[in-house]
């Protein structure tokens, strides 16, 4: 482009009027554009699948108020903050990074577009545009770990993870926490992937775990691959991760855990609308409504169903925490003294498995 | 013992898709063609036959479906670069691309909706103990792929028209000059080679697990094409490099979730562990006297006739 007298005034113009654009942030708004970024493909019935349920829920409660974009499959990296760049100069007022490994690009591009709202899901780092939300998913296995220790025959539980991050390693400690407050033998074995979605690993960890004795599998990957060797090798059963997947193994889904991030993402779209939106640090849970869990599965006997209730009750009326002390790590240490509860620091930087859990590799 | 046999079969799983979508492409490169789009043909014959598997239930007619899919798919590749002589493997990695996106948007309506897996080919009196579990207890695939590595052995070594096909990959223009289709011939190898990795795709939901999930071969398409040149392009080292592989991605998991002394490797070293091994069969390959890799002469060249 060469560059003429009259673009030079546009370009100027436009220059000049960016500090003017500044001044108005987070003014009220018509319409909101909402941005949305997966890590993985909004039909793998999981994770991703929850939050993209999550964008559609906003659609249908905001109407006309509200247009939202999304783009499945960003890989964790600098492709990362191409994408968020691209969404945000689409116009987007708001923009939800929907996994952890997000974060460094959240915070690069948000400091370059300080006028639009960043909200980044299970991060850490936030700043004066970047909000944080989180749920509480440990609260949910606490639930899954009441009926495992319940029904569990050879008090062996496996859990299938993807990486050794504190998210997964909470799910892991919650599990073994409530499994054993039901049977003091429980025990879980995790196995780390390397991976979110590699189903055929995935079904393969699960052969594997199955072989040498578990009996109840979960996971903390994007879908249902180990639930369906569940159900082949018809042992126990195991759980449906982010999203129901009756559908893959009906009668061996005992419950599952499922995301429902859309209350949140409308309160933040509302915010954003009304001019009122500032960067938060939400961690929401079974009370809140976020995290839900599904039917009993046909197997789970009335009486595990009631202390199944019993512990998801608690933890929506505050008189439970699952993390609550005395907590011993798996070398006997006590890292938690009686009657202490862990604090949301000390539980988003989990490092630790609690007795119970197998060391991993 | 149990274990043993417990273990070998979860590795028959794992390596027969690797297996199959190897000696396909082991072919094409026989023939001088160099085909990097062996992930993205195996997704294409992934959706394929799920969904033949999800409206029919016919397995054999999914796999069936999965080769026709995988053959389409190679003849867009076999189109540029054989009749228009684009670059093999830029038109390979482009054809991975492709074949990620299609399998994505053809399988989009069926992400919640689960298969019923291929049955054992052989009756359930063949397996009732362990040793006959081992030995008969696997659906067609499985000796599907053992029986195509004799079949390419003797096609490439012992038959006319395997060394024809050599003759391609080795010199075109001699072949060219004897009166030798070089195009028709690679053709049908690049069919050949599609075919098979649509039915290596179709074997992960038919054979490992029963769903389809966008992007569910996972690198392995890949690792098929490093194994061709891991066993220099011989069909029987082909099959023992293929357990190998198969052998160490499942030994990880047992080992992870068995506790004993291997549990103590990191995740880390066991995911480098199958490239160690290709890196060192490389050198050890390389420090032969004659020091030939046995690789097709006239791999990855297009073919332009000398007159």
């Amino acid at each position: 482009m060469t560059l003429s007298r009259r673009t030079f005034v546009k370009v100027g113009g436009a220059a000049l009027a960016l500090p003017l654009l500044g001044s108005r942030a987070f003014a009220q708004l018509e319409k909101v554009k909402i941005g949305f970024i997966y890590v993985g493909s909004i039909n793998d019935n999981g994770y991703n699948y929850a939050h993209n349920q999550g964008r559609i829920y906003v659609e249908e409660q905001l109407g006309d108020k509200v247009e939202t974009v999304f783009v499945e499959n960003v890989p964790e990296g600098p492709d990362c903050e191409r994408v968020l760049r691209e969404l945000a100069q689409q116009g987007c007022q708001l923009i939800f990074a929907t996994s952890f490994g997000f974060g460094d690009s959240v915070v690069k591009v948000a400091a370059q577009f300080p006028d639009i709202a960043f909200e980044h899901a299970t991060g850490y780092m936030n700043g004066p545009n970047i909000g944080l939300y989180n749920a509480r998913f440990y609260e949910g296995r606490a639930v899954c770990g009441t009926i495992a220790g319940h029904m569990s025959k050879t008090g062996k539980a496996g859990y299938i993870g993807s990486f050794p991050i504190p998210e997964v390693v909470m799910g892991i400690n919650a599990l073994a926490l409530s499994g054993r407050r039901i049977n003091p033998e429980f025990t879980v074995k995790p196995v780390y992937i390397s991976t979110w979605n590699d189903p055929a690993k995935e079904a393969d960890a699960a052969r594997a775990m199955i072989d040498q004795g578990i009996d109840i599998v979960a996971q903390h990957t994007d879908g249902p691959a180990a639930l369906q060797v569940a159900a082949e090798r018809g042992i126990v059963g195991g759980f449906g991760q982010g999203a129901d997947m009756s559908a893959f193994a009906p009668d061996t889904q005992l419950t599952a855990i499922i995301d429902h991030w859309g209350p949140h993402y409308l309160a933040s779209a509302e915010a954003v609308l009304a001019g009122t939106w500032t960067p938060g640090n939400t961690w929401e849970g079974l009370k809140e409504d976020v995290v839900q869990m599904g039917p009993y599965g046909a197997k789970v006997p009335e009486d595990v169903r009631a202390a199944a209730d019993q512990v998801k009750n608690g933890q929506i009326d505050g008189s439970f925490h699952i993390f609550t002390g005395p907590i011993k790590d798996n070398t006997g240490t006590e890292r938690v003294a009686a009657g202490v509860v862990m604090t949301d620091a000390e539980l988003l930087s989990m490092d630790w498995y609690v007795e119970g859990v197998e060391q991993p590799a | 013992m149990e274990l043993a046999l417990a273990i070998l079969i979860t590795v028959v799983g794992a390596s027969t898709p690797i297996l199959i979508a190897a000696l396909g492409e082991l072919v094409v490169e026989k023939a001088g063609v160099l085909n990097l789009g062996v992930e993205g043909m195996m997704l294409i014959g992934a959706i394929a036959g799920f969904v033949v598997q999800f409206h029919t239930g016919n397995p054999y007619l999914a796999l069936l479906c999965g080769a026709a899919a995988g053959t389409a798919a190679s003849l867009i590749f076999g189109f540029l670069t054989l009749s228009l002589s684009a670059n093999q493997t830029a038109t390979g990695l482009a054809l991975t691309i492709f074949g990620t996106g299609f399998s994505a948007l053809a399988g989009s309506s069926y992400s919640a909706r689960p298969v019923t897996l291929m049955q054992p080919l052989f009756p359930a009196e063949f397996y009732g103990n362990p040793i006959g579990r081992v030995i008969f207890g696997y659906s067609f695939p499985v000796y599907f792929s053992f029986v195509m590595v004799v079949a390419i052995w003797y096609f490439l070594h012992k038959t006319r028209a395997g060394l024809i096909l050599r003759a391609v990959g080795e010199n075109d223009q001699s072949a060219h000059s004897i009166g030798y289709s070089v195009i028709g011939v690679r053709y049908l190898a690049v069919m050949f080679g599609g075919a098979m990795a649509g039915i290596a795709g179709a074997c992960f939901p038919l054979l490992l697990t029963p769903q389809w999930a966008e992007r569910m071969t996972a690198g392995r398409g890949w690792i098929a094409v490093a194994l061709v040149v891991f066993a220099s392009w011989k069909p029987f080292r082909l099959l023992g490099g293929a357990y190998l592989f198969g052998l160490v991605m499942t030994t990880e998991l047992y080992a992870k979730a068995g506790g004993g002394p291997l549990s103590a490797v990191p995740s880390e070293l066991w995911a480098a562990l199958p490239y160690i091994a290709t890196v060192v069969v490389l050198v050890l390959i390389s420090l032969r006297r004659d020091a030939s890799t046995n690789a097709p002469a006239c791999l990855g060249k297009p073919f332009l006739p000398a007159n």
